[in-house]
């Protein structure tokens, strides 16, 4: 799944650096070449990456808590089967993501204390609830598949640890997307009960999906660093339009409606023109007023409190075991 | 505050894709030790039988030469293409060669 590039309000510090090792380092990510972890880099562009990429992670983790909520209630063992695997693959971004960003020389505790402490933002997504199952049929239709318009980009992000990371994800990300559109389909020809459903998780996830392409161009203001650092490759707007206009087909093809009254195919431009998205609704689930961003987070919390115990005994044993095969040698 | 000492080692994953191919890296995971890094590597990169075998050593036993260095390292090769066969022209009617 995706992170929101939330953070884009502030514009990233310029700290002094040697103006020659910036130029080549300018250079050479304008040539399209890969930055490696022990390669000089700025500053302000590895805090930019540290932060994209443990919110990325972030918000792989917390993604598995409106989806695992279901694991347990799939109408089928089929549906159960995929819902588990489909959550675990979340699971293994977050952590192919978490490795790539330790590369960059912050650990894996710090970013989950920055989660926890709510220092670190995840995608505001995951703050809306999953009340009915064709949620999950929506999330992984919509939400993937949004997750996806954004990711295929970063698997030319200028940092190799995140492209590389980005390339397995994105292998992985289509089947999540087809395996909700196929949840969709199934109910969109089911009972009337069940179309109604499926029309209704559309109508919740629609705009929240829209949103998750982060702020308009001209609101973000770290988008033109971003581009020019290549840790970025295409504005919020541009693949928001894109999102549009392949989803809105897909939708009709299972006889779905998108509910945005000013949606419409404009010949002009080859592209659907569509409504407003409520950026008020979007600054305030940033802010962490989400319907149940205190949930998520504590359901996190506990997670990592409960386990605590566990990774100090893990240690501990091992600890104890290296040592007794030193004495024994 | 996170407590660098209480956090599990770090491990380098590399992952044979099939017989015949060499290892190649995959990532890394956190693991307390060999058994459990390894435990952990098969969970995190070979979901969909991305591999036949694993290897796992502790990041910080890898030794990398330095990106400074690049350039005395790699680039005296630069100006040796005779150690490719297409710097040798032969004439056409010579087969086999």
């Amino acid at each position: 799944m995706y992170t929101t590039d939330m953070s884009g309000n502030k514009k990233a510090e310029v700290v002094a650096e040697d103006p020659e090792e910036l130029a080549a380092f300018e250079a050479r990510v304008a040539n399209d070449e890969f930055i490696e972890p022990k390669d000089w880099m700025p500053e302000a562009y590895r805090k930019t990456l540290v932060r994209q990429m443990s919110q990325h992670a972030h918000s792989e983790i917390v993604g598995m808590l409106p989806e695992g909520n279901w694991i347990s209630r799939a109408p089928n063992l089929r549906r159960k089967a995929i819902l588990l695997a489909k959550v675990q693959d979340e699971g293994g971004h977050g952590l192919y993501l978490y490795a790539a960003a330790e590369t960059l020389g912050t650990s894996r505790d710090e970013m989950t204390e920055a989660l926890l402490s709510g220092k670190a933002k995840y995608s505001t997504i995951f703050n809306y609830p999953t009340l009915t199952w064709a949620d999950i049929g929506a999330i992984g239709w919509l939400v993937d598949g949004a997750a996806i318009m954004n990711q295929v980009p970063l698997q030319r992000t200028s940092y190799g640890p995140y492209a590389r990371a980005m390339v397995r994800i994105c292998k992985e990300e289509s089947f999540h997307q087809r395996q909700g559109y196929e949840i969709m389909m199934h109910l969109a020809v089911g009972t009337p009960e069940q179309k109604r459903m499926a029309q209704d998780a559309l109508n919740r996830w629609w705009w929240p999906s829209l949103m998750m392409f982060g702020p308009p161009d001209e609101k973000s203001p770290n988008t033109a660093q971003s581009m020019r650092w290549r840790i970025k490759r295409d504005t919020n707007d541009e693949l928001r339009q894109k999102f549009v206009d392949i989803t809105v087909p897909q939708a009709e093809a299972i006889g779905l409606t998108v509910p945005d009254d000013k949606l419409k195919w404009n010949e002009e431009r080859g592209a659907y023109d569509f409504g407003e998205v409520d950026w008020e609704e979007f600054a305030a689930v940033v802010r962490g007023e989400g319907p149940v961003a205190k949930e998520r987070l504590q359901a996190r919390q506990k997670a990592w409190d409960d386990g605590a115990w566990v990774r100090e005994a893990a240690r501990v044993h091992a600890e104890k075991r290296a040592n007794a095969k030193v004495a024994a040698e | 505050m996170s407590d660098p000492s209480k956090e599990w080692p770090l491990w380098e994953v590399f992952v044979r894709g099939k017989g015949g191919l060499s290892h190649r890296h995959a990532g890394s995971v956190h693991a307390v030790d060999a058994k459990m890094a390894l435990e952990h590597a098969r969970d995190t990169y070979t979901r969909r039988m991305e591999g036949v075998s694993l290897w796992v050593l502790p990041s910080a036993q890898i030794v990398a030469s330095d990106p400074g260095d690049a350039g005395p390292l790699f680039e005296p090769a630069e100006d040796k293409v005779y150690r490719h066969p297409t710097f040798y022209k032969i004439p056409d009617g010579i087969t086999h060669i």
